[in-house]
């Protein structure tokens, strides 16, 4: 919506009401946080991937300049902590329980991944932490390093206890039925898949501020979380033993998170026990190598698919085996995300009648793996999108067609997938449709022709994508293994002087909240957006609330800011009914003023704002003082945003250079409530599975080093890489919750690998090239068409 | 320790700094500037640049007792009193930040890149602000807002 737009409500593309504070340099983010009299904490890290800790020699370094204490695994359990939990916890197909092993925040006896904590170095500055912790003498007793997905199995145990390295072996779909379907194929479609692993890469890296004060006995913890409450409940309950009421968690302004600021690291429950233990404030903010190092890597998986077709090239059956690295110990939702939120979506946009996936968590000597933006759907989507290009190319129909052919079609919602979700609603041709407009799809050979002359290879490719968000049903999680409820929660606080705070359980670092939050408020009461604050990260000011990940934010949050705004309309007609001496039922509220039916009798919102404060004559036996509402919100079920994105790119078969040269995508987000916040996270979405498909790869040697552990090595997408992205959108609403939205966050990063990946390949393909493994980079695109010309040589 | 005196942000001030001190500490540690921020350890993210006498600076990148004499300029000194920058009201009109941890930076870039060739192309704004790196916004709408800034800054 152009500039000076008045509408505020939704459907606006408002201004974002946090924007100043950041830009006139004013946000508060937790490295900004000091307390007075605080100690840095460093954490020496294991420089080897698996060994024994011989000894921890500490003495020199207590006597350092400036330390005032050195921690190490001995004190943790001395002192009975525990560690971080996982929250959702799958049963393996032979109905076992998989295996959790312990995570002690430092290490105890062993250390298991390249920059497993070792040791933490309290000093008065960081310098002086960091200088003390060179002195300390770590004895290693080393032992092979376990990287390799799938020699995992039969290698030394990582932790005692559990078998061939695999913390869970499950399965999801009808066996019997895929197999049959595979009988009876008439074509049948084999592609290898390897999902490569990338590092989060959040631009802030994570921090956190401990402080205990002796006088209350309250903890405080600063932190850069997606979900203050979450990491309240796990360190209090959980690592630490602190009552809830006696420890307030605080994520004020949070640099990115993409998933990896969801989870409880050891750092910043070292943090609040340490600040305790030691009597001082104690902070730690990560450098970016310690990022590398220690956030939770995203992806990492290697499949087997297998496509069944009929002889009208219609799918009757897909089998999917897939290996996931979880690393070295299993943060929250590692098991959770190749699992349930991955073979659930194995059936795409398609009418498959029969699916069968097998799916092995393993443990490696490498630092977690847990969810990164999308969380399990990129990898689910990115497997089928292959596939469905392979395959359309082995039995020779255009990939757009081949796609459309096996769509669910528009009059089959609710649509009942083989792998147990149901579609609400979807309409996905005419997303197709548009997207294949906007980019010309009709004149491309034309265009490959044109780069052609120039000596430039040049690829179109699609990706047609449906992912499951809002997540979730707490019935549905319970049902499936998980350890909480997927519920969220708001407070709407009417002020008496009629100004709005809204206190939610989620949390926004990024997304825009503040503003789209607000225009909800605006649209139900018909006030000004200046008139709303939106309050989040705050265990003491917000309800209990389980964050933002999952695209779960608006369709769930954001219903229950509106469910509490109902209550908050409905209490208003009680007083409205009263003050004007009429019937509750007669009082309809609109555009900001409460009136009775069929007269010219009302009051405004602020006018009951203020009698709900000031209730001189309320009947106190059916009206309450005071105009402040909560909800709970447990959604009906999960929310399926569709649409289409295609890439097309020009290569340089000379150097191996992938250009991408044009973008287009229409989504089917549901009803938007602001536009232009929706497009920008689907524009940082693309840009991050760009960033996978052609430039990120965390790579770790045979050794267990991660060679891949700075911006030098690890190659981050940049403006310079991309063309002007074309975003449109085309609305089928959610059914089933009352704004009729569906989650917009992750959608780019789950769509945008396999639309490049196809457009490269299919640049290719007159070359010879059939496959290209993430991420494409010029070295092995060069190296994939001189294989190709010497095969064709032969 | 050396005692230096700088101008930031307008303001005269002289100070004792520890010869190992990044002039991003000193803005954030001694001067209590926080909109400067640090995204990485070796010099490639862009989220700590400042205007070192008018010229964009990682100030990750340089020692504080280099700077002795130097005018330097902070995401804090750009707006005038309530009025912000062309650039800083073209990245919120354009929705060119998201987390805005990045923003400071990007915006300093951008300042600077404009002052120097208020008639960029796309091609050059990209190529231009290839040092600073932003993981939410895909650049899109950062590259919006510096052609948008541009215009409104004269070009
Ligand atoms: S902090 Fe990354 S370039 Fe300065
Ligand atoms: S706005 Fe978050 S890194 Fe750029």
């Amino acid at each position: 919506m152009p500039e000076g737009t008045v509408n505020q409500g939704i459907g606006a593309s408002v201004r974002r009401k946090e924007d100043k504070r950041f830009l006139i340099g004013k946000g508060n983010y937790t490295d900004d946080i000091n307390r007075a009299g605080q100690l840095h904490v460093y954490f020496l890290r294991s420089p080897v991937a698996f060994a024994d800790i011989v000894s921890i020699n500490k003495q020199k370094a207590e006597k350092a300049s400036g330390v005032a204490a050195i921690l190490t695994g001995e004190d943790v359990a001395a002192d009975g902590l525990g560690g971080p939990i996982c929250g959702w916890v799958p049963t393996n197909k032979d109905g076992s329980a998989p295996s959790e092993p312990p995570h002690p925040i430092l290490a105890n006896g062993r250390v298991r991944y390249v920059g497993d904590h070792v040791a933490a170095v309290f000093a008065e500055t960081l310098d002086q932490a960091m200088s003390a912790a060179e002195l300390i003498d770590v004895t290693y007793s080393e032992m092979p390093a376990i990287t390799d997905l799938k020699t995992a199995i039969d290698s030394t145990q990582i932790h005692d206890g559990m078998e061939n390295n695999t913390y869970f072996d499950w399965e999801l779909g009808d066996e019997a039925a895929t197999n049959d379907a595979f009988d009876k194929a008439a074509t049948i479609v084999n592609v290898d898949i390897r999902n490569n692993r990338v590092i989060p890469n959040a631009m802030e890296p994570r921090a956190a501020v401990a402080d205990y004060n002796t006088g209350d006995g309250r903890y405080t913890l600063f932190t850069t979380s997606q979900n203050p409450q979450l990491t309240r409940l796990v360190i209090g309950a959980f690592m630490l033993n602190i009552p809830e009421s006696k420890f307030r968690v605080v994520a004020p302004d949070v640099g990115g998170g993409f998933g990896s600021k969801i989870y409880v690291y050891p750092e910043e429950a070292v943090c609040v026990w340490a600040s305790k233990k030691l009597g001082r404030a104690v902070k730690w903010t990560a450098d970016r190598t310690q990022a590398f190092l220690g956030d939770a890597h995203g992806r990492d998986h290697i499949s087997e698919v297998k496509l069944a077709l009929d002889k009208n090239n219609r799918i009757t059956g897909l089998r999917v085996d897939t290996l996931a690295n979880l690393g070295a110990y299993l943060s929250a939702f590692a098991m959770v995300t190749p699992t349930y939120l991955h073979g659930t979506l194995l059936s795409g946009v398609y009418d498959i009648p029969a699916i069968y996936t097998n799916v092995k968590g393993i443990c490696t000597n490498t630092v977690n793996v847990d969810a990164y933006r999308g969380a399990g759907r990129p990898e689910a989507t990115y497997l089928l999108e292959r596939t469905m290009d392979v395959a359309a190319k082995q039995v020779g129909m255009d990939p757009a067609e081949f796609r459309r052919l096996n769509f669910i079609p528009k009059d089959a919602f609710p649509y009942q997938t083989a792998v147990a979700l149901q579609y609400d609603v979807g309409d996905y041709e005419p997303l197709l449709d548009r997207a294949m407009a906007m980019i010309d799809y009709a004149n491309f050979e034309s265009r490959r022709a044109k780069s052609a002359k120039n000596g430039k290879c040049r690829g179109i490719g699609i990706s047609t994508y449906i992912e499951a968000c809002g997540i979730a049903p707490s019935a549905v999680v319970g049902a499936l293994g998980g350890r909480v409820g997927l519920y969220e929660s708001a407070v709407v606080r009417v002020d008496p002087t009629g100004t709005i705070s809204v206190l939610t359980g989620t949390h926004s670092h990024g997304q825009g909240h503040d503003t789209t939050f607000a225009q909800i408020v605006c649209d139900k009461l018909g006030v000004g957006i200046e008139t709303v604050e939106i309050v989040h990260g705050d265990s003491d000011r917000t309800p209990f609330g389980m964050g933002t990940y999952g695209s779960r934010s608006l369709a769930v949050g954001g219903t229950a800011i509106s469910k509490a705004l109902d209550k908050v309309i409905a209490k208003g007609k009680i007083i409205a009914a009263h003050m004007l001496e009429a019937a509750d039922a007669d009082i309809e509220f609109k555009d900001g003023k409460f009136t009775v039916m069929g007269t010219d009798r009302e009051k405004s919102f602020g006018e009951i704002a203020l009698s709900a404060y000031v209730p001189h004559n309320f009947p106190h036996d059916r009206l309450e003082p005071g105009l402040e509402e909560t909800s709970f919100y447990d959604p009906l079920n999960f929310t399926y945003p569709s649409g289409t994105h295609i890439a097309e790119v020009e290569i340089d078969p000379a150097t191996g250079v992938v250009e991408l040269v044009d973008w287009v995508c229409c989504d089917d987000f549901g009803n938007l409530i602001n536009p232009m916040v929706v497009e920008g996270q689907v524009h940082g979405g693309i840009a991050q599975g760009v960033g996978q498909a052609l430039y990120e790869e965390a790579a770790y040697n045979d050794n267990g080093q991660l060679l891949s552990a700075s911006y030098m090595d690890y190659c981050m997408p940049r403006a310079d890489h991309f063309p002007s992205l074309k975003v449109e959108n085309l609305v089928t609403a959610c059914t089933h919750n009352d704004l009729g939205v569906k989650g917009c966050g992750e959608a780019g990063a789950i769509a945008s690998p396999p639309a490049v990946i196809n457009a490269v390949v299919d640049a290719l393909s007159p070359l010879g090239v059939t496959d290209i493994t993430m991420p494409a980079t010029p070295q092995k695109v060069w190296q994939a068409i001189q294989a190709a010309q010497t095969k064709a040589a032969e | 320790m050396q005692t230096i005196t700088m101008k930031v942000n307008g303001v005269s001030t002289s100070c004792d700094v520890p010869d190992n001190t990044l002039l991003v500490s000193f803005l954030r540690e001694t001067m209590g500037l926080t909109g400067t921020h640090i995204g990485c350890d070796t010099s490639q993210c862009g989220a700590c640049v400042v205007h070192v006498n008018g010229k964009s600076t990682k100030s990750c990148t340089i020692l504080a007792a280099q700077l002795e004499g130097a005018e330097v300029t902070t995401i804090e000194g750009i707006a005038n009193g309530d009025e912000l920058h062309p650039m800083q009201q073209a990245f919120h009109e354009n929705h060119g930040l998201q987390c805005g941890f990045c923003t400071p930076g990007m915006v300093m870039s951008a300042i600077e890149l404009v002052e120097k060739n208020k008639n960029l192309s796309e091609r050059e704004i990209r190529e231009g602000l290839e040092g600073n790196i932003c993981r939410c916004t895909g650049y899109h709408n950062i590259v919006k807002s510096v052609q948008d800034a541009a215009g409104k800054m004269g070009g």
